[in-house]
């Protein structure tokens, strides 16, 4: 019984909305593999990010392989497959923004969070990672936080800015 | 969010108000509105929205509208400058061929460049308007548009824009009383810039990983799913409307001697200029015109070199600047015009620090499926590194003179190392003295074997 107990709630269960939108998706397009990027940002949007249960219960879903949407799902880096902080910092790290200090940035960032690109303040408040060109050049140095782009961001703003992301 | 937050927050914006923007000569930008407010159903429609459908889709034939894309000569302006007109001709079609698909490539993240984010998130129709011609030229069944998953605002106005056009009747069954059916679906990635280039986001759009595709065949015979397909530039489908609506030549004629090429640009420039952004001017437009619009370097900086168009162009140098801004004369100057946004590096930037940066950009990015970008990216950021420290050895430099040739065109199944080996080849070519400063070991040890993609 108690065994039993531990290994449902260990295993990944998945929401009956979200398994209604996977399935609403895969009506989009010719194969169901198709929709299997949108399934995994699904599950992250629900979970903050996409643990190893959830893969066999997309591929289960969408009629693939496990393999195939393990492949996907560690090719893309903004599909998370480790836990993330409430609030993820993607700092713009291209030649534009790097032209215009994004490495004193990044350094006011790593010091003030005490964490480095990859990982996860302790309080689990803000992840930290490294972003291709955010298409904010003209206001760079260019950060995003969820969904919020800001540019250009001094290391003097840092301050009032992370405020805003309890 | 507070004042002090919102003061932060990124806004893109068009540097040129309504005073100098005409239907006449504006094609891709008249109808924006100076507070930056989107061009939604309503107004677009006041604003001669939709009357290019209307018009092709009752009136000409696909071939016509084809036709009209050549002669009008709208280049690519994704970054390869293939004629959009040329491209839609290769697409298979007609008797016994399944109707196929056309994708806005969205994917924008070329280092440097934020122009299809403006489009997209301030006339989100235009693009729309413009798929739906593509479809009917192509005679496509479906479109995709393919955005970045950053762009959150841009897919916002994108999700309303499709709305409003379906409930209008421009998407779906029977377009404008045509008979001509079409519908567009929002597709949003994950990241990875390699997605944008065009087989690779075939793939990806399938929910495949994002590794190109050997070519051929190419996306017009066997793309998305088998079927033919052709993936455009979100401001090269922009261009279609106008051309539709005001005729081929009048299109040709905006850049009138500046360049053969037609149509207008979306040139910017970002980097240590004091007045940054975004400017529609006639394709050709020399990058004088374009930094005296931009106010020239500020901080009492000198402009030492310049990319033409993203991280994958050829840096040239301050005498370039009097060329034509278009495919064909910054091709023959050495350099590609690339996405067209101009990258300024000052006197006071090192070129030996930028090239690590990009490499270090574009190794991270590469998909791994070829030897010479995968093994040698992490390579040349080695070397970067160690010229950029001062601890270079003698030999290095040559090095990375092989490196840019083996990553060069032709050894890999798509340009992203080609893209890498441009910027490379011509900052070793126009500031070797940079890199020599560098070598400081006359011999030592050898480098370690290079180190994984990933790890630089
Ligand atoms: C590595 C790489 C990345 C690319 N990224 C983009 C991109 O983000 N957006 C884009 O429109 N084209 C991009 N391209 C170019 C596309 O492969 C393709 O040429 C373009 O979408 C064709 O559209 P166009 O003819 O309208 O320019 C990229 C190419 C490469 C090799
Ligand atoms: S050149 Fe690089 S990015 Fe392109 S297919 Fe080869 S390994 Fe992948
Ligand atoms: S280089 Fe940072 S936003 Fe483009």
């Amino acid at each position: 019984m108690e065994t039993a107990q531990t290994i449902a709630s260990d295993g990944f269960v998945i929401e009956a909305a979200d398994r209604e939108a996977i399935l609403h998706e895969r009506d989009h397009y010719e194969e169901p593999q198709a929709a299997c990027i949108e399934a995994l940002k699904i599950v992250q949007r629900r979970h903050g990010w996409v643990p190893d249960g959830a893969i066999p219960v997309i591929a289960g879903l969408l009629g693939v392989s496990p393999a195939s949407v393990e492949g996907v799902a560690t090719f893309y880096s903004l599909i998370f497959r480790q836990p993330v902080g409430r609030h993820v910092i993607l700092v713009c790290d291209s030649s534009s923004c790097f032209l215009m200090d994004y490495e004193a940035l990044r350094d006011a960032l790593t010091e003030k969070l005490g964490i480095q690109f990859g990982q996860t303040t302790p309080d689990g408040r803000f992840t930290l990672l490294p972003v291709c060109c955010l298409g904010a050049c003209d206001r760079g140095p260019a950060v995003m936080i969820d969904d919020d782009t800001f540019g250009p961001v001094q290391p003097d703003d840092l301050d009032t800015l992370l405020e805003a992301y309890a | 969010m507070t004042d002090a937050v919102s003061r932060l927050r990124y806004r893109c914006q068009l540097n040129q108000g309504a005073d100098e923007r005409r239907e006449e000569t504006h094609p891709l930008t008249w109808r924006l509105n100076d507070d930056g407010r989107p061009v939604f159903h309503k107004e677009y429609v006041e604003k001669d929205g939709y009357a290019a459908v209307r018009q092709a889709l009752n009136e000409l034939t696909g071939a016509q509208v084809i036709d009209a894309m050549k002669t009008a000569n709208v280049r690519g302006r994704g970054g390869a400058g293939f004629s959009a007109g040329v491209k839609w001709g290769l697409t298979l079609q007609g008797e016994g061929m399944p109707r196929g698909y056309i994708v806005c490539n969205a994917d924008e993240m070329e280092p440097g460049t934020f122009k299809d984010r403006l489009l997209m998130e301030q006339i989100p129709h235009l693009l729309i308007e413009g798929m739906i011609l593509a479809a009917y030229a192509n005679n496509a069944r479906y479109g995709y548009i393919f955005l970045r998953g950053e762009y959150i605002e841009a897919a916002r106005s994108i999700t309303r824009a499709l709305d409003e056009a379906r409930e209008a009747g421009w998407l779906g069954a029977d377009i404008a009383g045509s008979g001509f059916d079409f519908d567009i679906a929002l597709h949003t990635g994950a990241g990875r810039y390699i997605c944008g280039e065009e087989t690779a986001l075939i793939n990806s759009l399938e929910g495949k990983r994002a590794n190109p595709r050997a070519k051929p065949p190419f996306p017009g015979q066997s793309g998305a799913w088998g079927k033919p397909t052709a993936v455009n530039n979100v401001e090269t489908l922009c261009n279609a409307p106008a051309v539709i609506r005001h005729g081929a030549e009048w299109y040709q004629a905006l850049s009138g001697d500046l360049s053969d090429d037609g149509g207008t640009k979306l040139y910017g420039v970002s980097g240590r200029v004091k007045r940054t952004g975004l400017w529609e001017l006639p394709i050709g437009t020399p990058g004088t015109e374009l930094l005296d619009r931009a106010g020239g370097i500020r901080d009492g900086q000198q402009l030492k070199a310049w990319l033409p168009g993203g991280g994958s162009t050829g840096f040239l140098l301050p005498e370039h600047l009097e060329l034509a801004l278009d495919f064909d004369t910054i091709g023959q100057a050495g350099s590609r015009m690339g996405t067209g946004l101009l990258t300024v590096v000052t006197d006071q930037q090192s070129i030996v620090s930028l090239m690590r940066n990009l490499e270090a950009f574009f190794s991270r990015e590469s998909c791994g499926w070829c030897t010479p970008c995968r093994e040698g990216l992490p390579w040349t950021v080695k070397l970067l590194q160690a010229l950029e420290r001062g601890e270079g050895e003698r030999g290095d430099i040559e090095m990375l003179d092989q490196l840019a040739i083996g990553l060069g065109p032709g050894r890999t199944f798509c340009a992203h190392a080609p893209g890498a080996a441009m910027p490379l080849s011509s900052a070793l070519h126009y500031f070797r003295h940079e890199f020599e400063q560098g070598v400081r070991h006359e011999t030592g040890p050898a480098h370690a074997d290079p180190i994984p993609v990933g790890e630089v």
